[in-house]
C-alpha cells in the first residue's frame, strides 16, 4: 500500500506564545511534528508493515527548519519526502492555499491513501483535510480512530469520531483520512532509523514548480493575546469539610450557579 | 442586498442550538437571512427557525440524508448556496460543521475561517475573531472571496429570539451518486445524555491527582448534581494514563471549552490544559499542592486532598440545593 502523509511542523504544545506583529515571536520555540500528524505518520507506517509492501511519502509545506520534522518521520519509517519550501505559502498559514499546494504535490503520485492530522495545533483550523479531498476529487473521512484496509486495497473500513460516539464508514480507496488522537501510539525513531533517514530522498520544491498560483483565501488583520487571568481567592477552613462548605456557599451566593 | 445562508445541523432528530445562535446573529448583518436544513425529517423541524430570525428556510429532506456523509451533504448544500447566492455562509463549528464547511469552501473556491468566537460586519465584509494555539492567542481574520464561509464555536454568541419571515421551501437537490463513495455502516452513540464538553455549561474535570480510573465516579457524581448541562472532563495526564477516553480530554490536544463553571480536580494546570479552558467564566481548582500553577488562574482555590474535598462538596451542594 502506497500512502502519502501530510505533515506540518508546529511549536511544541508547552510553548508560551508571544506576539511579533501579525505573527508569533519564534525565538526559543521548540519545533515538533504536529501531534495529530504523528498519528498519521504512525498509521501509514503500520499499514505498510502489515502489507509488507508499498512506500510512505511525507509531504510537508514549511521553511528550512521543517526538514528536521521530515527527517524524524523518515526515521520513524517513512521512505521519502517532498519538502515544499515556499515562504509565500507557509508564511500565510492559509488552509486553502496550503491544501492547493499539497494537492498539487500529491496529484502526480501513485497512492492508495492520504493521511494527515485532523488539525494542526498552531492554527487549529481543521480545514486542510476536507479541502484536500475536495481538490484531489477523492472522499475524505475525518477524525479517524480506527483504520482497516481490505486485503485487495480496494476499500477501507474506519471508525470516525462523532459527537457522543463514533460512526463506522466504508470508503473506496484512494481517500483522505484525518487522524484523531486514539488512532495509535506513535513510535519513537530508533537509532538505526535515524541513521537511515539521513540517506532517504527529500525532494525540495516550490509552489511555482508545482504549478500552483492560487494565493491565500484568508487574511489576518490582527493578532492578540487573551487578557491574563488573575488568581482569585484561596478558600480557607479548618479541614476539607469546612473548605467544601465555604466553596459550596461561594458557588451558591457569588457565582449563583447552584 | 445579498444575505447570509446558514447551515442548520440536525442531530438526534432536533436542530442543534448552534444553528439558532448563528441565525439570530445573522439578522444583525442586514440582508435576507436564509437557512438550509438538511436531514431525514428536517421538514418538520424547519418552522422552528423562524423564531430566531430566519426569513427563508430551505429544506433538503430524504432518507439519503439520515446519516452525515460529507460527499452527500456538500453536494446538497452547494446547490442551495448556488440558488441563494449569499455573501456570507455561516455554520456552527460542531464536529459536523468543521467537516462540512471546508469542503463547501473548496468547492466554491472561496476562503473559509473556522471555529470563530466573534463575528462582526465591517463595511460589506464579515470579520471574525478566532483562537489559535488552543486559545493562547487570537486573530482577527477575514475570509476572502464570495461568499465568505465562517463557522462559529457553539455557545460563543448566545441565542436571541428575533422574528423572521420564516418562509419554508422544500428543495429537490440532484445528487451525483458517482461522487458519493463513502457509506455509513453503523452509528454508535453512547446512551449518555451528557452534553459535549464544547457545549456544556458546567464541566468537572479530573487529572493525575485522581490516581486511577475508578475514582472518576466521584467526578461524575459531582457533575450530575449540576443537572443536564453539566459533564465531565479530563487532563491529558489522565487520558494518557488510560483512565479516561480521549473524548473527555480538555486542552491543546483535546477540546477547547468555555463553560460557565470549570472545576479542576487534581489538575496541576500545565500550559496545554490552561489554553483549553482559560476562557471559562469561573474556574475552581482543587489540589493538595499549593504551588500548582492552576491556582494562579483559578477564581476559587481549595488547597487540600481532593479525596476529602469532593465527597464533602457533594454533600454541601446537596444541602444548599435542599
Amino acid at each position: 500500500m502506497n500512502t502519502i502523509v501530510c505533515l506540518k511542523q508546529v511549536p511544541d504544545t508547552e510553548t508560551l506564545i508571544k506576539i511579533a506583529g501579525t505573527t508569533i515571536a519564534t525565538e526559543g520555540i521548540k519545533w515538533v511534528i504536529n501531534p495529530y500528524d504523528e498519528f498519521a505518520v504512525e498509521e501509514a507506517i503500520r499499514q505498510k508493515e502489515k502489507m509488507n509492501a508499498g512506500a510512505v511519502t511525507i509531504v510537508s509545506l514549511g521553511p528550512d527548519r521543517a526538514i528536521e520534522s521530515i527527517r524524524t518521520a523518515l526515521a520513524m519509517g517513512a521512505d521519502n519526502a517532498i519538502h515544499i519550501n515556499d515562504g509565500a505559502y507557509y508564511d500565510k498559514a492559509d488552509p486553502f492555499a496550503t491544501a492547493a499546494v499539497l494537492a498539487a504535490a500529491i496529484k502526480g503520485l501513485s497512492y492508495d491513501a492520504v493521511f494527515l492530522g485532523k488539525q494542526a495545533v498552531d492554527d487549529d483550523a481543521s480545514q486542510v483535510p476536507a479541502m484536500l479531498g475536495e481538490l484531489l476529487g477523492i472522499p475524505v473521512v475525518t477524525q479517524v480512530l480506527k483504520f482497516e484496509v481490505a486485503a485487495d486495497k480496494s476499500k477501507a473500513t474506519v471508525n470516525r469520531e462523532i459527537e457522543g460516539g463514533h460512526m463506522v464508514v466504508e470508503v473506496p480507496l484512494p481517500a483522505v483520512f484525518s487522524a484523531q488522537k486514539g488512532l495509535n501510539e506513535p513510535r519513537y525513531a530508533s537509532l538505526p532509523g535515524i541513521m537511515k533517514a539521513k540517506k532517504k530522498p527529500v525532494d525540495v520544491k516550490n509552489a511555482a514548480g508545482l504549478g500552483v498560483s492560487s494565493g491565500p483565501m484568508t487574511v489576518i488583520k490582527e493578532l492578540s493575546l487573551p487578557p491574563a487571568r488573575q488568581a482569585g481567592k484561596i478558600i480557607t477552613g479548618d479541614d476539607a469539610k469546612a473548605k467544601a462548605a465555604a466553596l459550596a456557599k461561594a458557588l451558591h451566593e457569588e457565582v449563583k450557579i447552584i | 442586498m445579498p444575505g447570509t445562508l446558514i447551515y442548520a445541523e440536525v442531530q438526534k432528530g432536533e436542530i442543534k442550538k448552534g444553528a439558532f445562535e448563528i441565525t439570530s446573529k445573522a439578522k444583525e448583518f442586514g440582508g435576507e437571512v436564509s437557512v438550509c436544513i438538511i436531514g431525514k425529517g428536517a421538514e418538520a423541524l424547519a418552522p422552528q427557525l423562524a423564531k430566531y430570525g430566519a426569513d427563508k428556510i430551505y429544506v433538503v429532506d430524504g432518507p439519503e440524508f439520515e446519516n452525515y456523509i460529507p460527499e452527500t451533504f456538500v453536494q446538497a448544500f452547494a446547490q442551495v448556496a448556488q440558488k441563494v447566492q449569499p455573501s456570507v455562509v455561516l455554520a456552527s463549528a460542531s464536529a459536523q460543521g468543521k467537516d462540512l464547511m471546508p469542503a463547501v469552501a473548496a468547492r466554491l473556491k472561496v476562503g473559509a475561517v473556522s471555529d470563530c468566537v466573534e463575528i462582526k460586519k465591517e463595511g460589506d465584509k464579515v470579520i471574525a475573531k478566532r483562537p489559535i494555539y488552543a486559545g493562547k492567542a487570537y486573530v482577527m481574520i477575514e475570509a476572502l472571496g464570495n461568499p465568505q464561509v465562517i463557522s462559529v464555536r457553539p455557545n460563543a454568541l448566545g441565542i436571541k429570539e428575533v422574528a423572521g419571515a420564516g418562509a419554508v421551501e422544500k428543495v429537490a437537490v440532484s445528487l451525483d451518486a458517482s461522487k458519493i463513495k463513502a457509506v455509513a455502516k453503523e452509528v454508535v452513540i453512547a446512551a449518555s445524555t451528557e452534553p459535549d464538553q464544547t457545549e456544556a455549561e458546567i464541566i468537572v474535570s479530573g487529572g493525575r491527582g485522581m490516581k486511577g480510573p475508578e475514582n472518576f465516579k466521584m467526578i461524575e457524581d459531582l457533575a450530575h448534581l449540576f443537572g443536564p448541562t453539566a459533564t465531565t472532563g479530563a487532563s491529558r495526564a489522565a487520558v494518557d494514563a488510560g483512565w479516561r477516553d480521549h473524548a473527555y480530554q480538555v486542552g491543546q490536544t483535546g477540546k477547547t471549552v468555555s463553560p460557565n463553571l470549570y472545576i479542576a480536580a487534581g489538575i496541576s494546570g500545565a500550559i496545554q490544559h490552561m489554553a483549553g479552558m482559560g476562557t471559562s467564566k469561573v474556574i475552581v481548582a482543587i489540589n493538595k499542592d499549593a504551588e500548582a500553577p492552576i491556582f494562579t488562574k483559578a477564581d476559587y482555590g481549595v488547597v487540600d486532598d481532593l479525596f476529602n474535598v469532593i465527597p464533602a462538596l457533594i454533600e454541601e451542594i446537596k444541602k444548599v440545593k435542599g
